[in-house]
């Protein structure tokens, strides 16, 4: 039964990759050689497709891998699978955390993690700027975005639509 | 509080799955902006905590943080909301793509304009970072768990868990180091 074992192979990716949706990469190359459902080719065009379309690239490449194997059923089953053991730790933690936020040792941990956080987050920003800002045109663009953004707190939604009309003009002109 | 019904639930947090652009980090301002900012549904402290215990518990980042804010404001069914708005635009996105759409990749127009969008996550990423930075760093301790933070990072490569645990030690030491001066 091809969805109980779809289900069973996205339930453990989504178990053992802690840290992001590129994480399952490695694991999805696994899957790619222990079974006939999508070659490491089809994988390589699966990650460019999930990276460059809106939603978060794990579940992207969850929902395609399911898909390329057993259809929009088996994309579902693929992408309900993977989220399902983070829903049942989440659940847990924040149940704990409901209990013990007032802990100092839990404030503690959290206020030491919370300045590395920062760190990783402008790292992930970082890993896309080498093929992003190429020229004078995208880096002026970035500066100018950035300090729009300190200037008029609007919705990031406007600012990313803005920013994709700019990039088609930009190659136009 | 009035209490969030768990259909804008689903719809906000499907919003924010259309309008993530790279992966759970790039949808943090978009979290900062809706559920911090207008909503108040949780503080900016609150959303790092999310994020923090996100980056190193099982499953994608994005849908760890959706899950904290949903179980934080209506429980199991809120956790549960969240989680399938944050999947639902990716569900329909990827079978469009997959299924009908996939030479649109390469069409010049589409490219063009992810050029652009790239620019802006990176812009956001840094404008979300300044926001935070009040909340998330505080005095000479989170000056150096951040320094150290970023030269592992970004010189070392060490890995996102590894940076994680050692800040988390880090900050249990420092609470340790408290006590002990105050004996």
């Amino acid at each position: 039964m091809i969805y109980a074992l779809l289900a069973w192979e996205f339930f453990k990716i989504g178990l053992f990759a802690i840290g992001g949706g590129l994480v399952t990469v490695p694991f999805l190359f696994d899957l790619a050689q222990k079974y006939p459902w999508f070659s490491t080719q089809e994988l390589t065009d699966m990650i460019a497709v999930s990276q460059s379309v809106p939603g978060a690239v794990g579940i992207n490449m969850a929902t395609y891998a399911g898909f390329t194997t057993a259809g929009f059923a088996g994309g579902l089953v693929a992408v309900l699978s993977e989220v399902l053991p983070s829903m049942i730790v989440i659940y847990t933690i924040a149940r704990l955390l409901n209990r013990w936020h007032e802990n100092k040792y839990v404030s503690a941990i959290l206020g030491g993690i919370r300045p590395a956080v920062l760190a990783l987050i402008l790292y992930a920003g970082w890993s896309i700027t080498a093929q992003t800002i190429t020229n004078w045109q995208t880096l002026g663009l970035l500066a100018i975005l950035v300090l729009a953004m300190r200037l008029y707190k609007i919705s990031p939604i406007y600012y990313i639509v803005l920013s994709a009309v700019i990039g088609v003009v930009l190659h136009l002109v | 509080m009035t209490k969030v019904s768990l259909w804008r639930l689903y719809a906000l947090f499907f919003k924010m799955g259309l309008f993530t652009f790279g992966g759970g980090y790039a949808m943090l301002p978009i979290l900062q902006s809706e559920a911090v900012s207008k909503e108040k549904w949780v503080s900016q402290e609150e959303l790092l905590n999310y994020y923090s215990i996100g980056q190193c518990t099982p499953g994608i980042i994005a849908v760890n943080a959706a899950s904290f804010i949903g179980y934080k404001l209506r429980g199991v069914l809120g956790l549960i909301c969240a989680t399938l708005g944050v999947i639902s635009p990716s569900v329909v996105i990827i079978t469009l793509v997959a299924l009908l759409l996939r030479q649109y990749m390469d069409n010049q127009y589409v490219q063009w304009a992810f050029s652009g969008i790239r620019v802006s996550v990176i812009a956001l990423i840094i404008s979300t970072v300044l926001d935070m930075w009040q909340k998330g760093v505080r005095g000479l301790f989170g000056y150096v768990v951040f320094a150290l933070a970023t030269i592992f990072l970004f010189w070392l490569k060490w890995s996102a868990i590894a940076i994680v645990v050692l800040a988390a030690l880090s900050g249990l030491c420092s609470l340790l180091w408290q006590k002990r001066k105050q004996k």
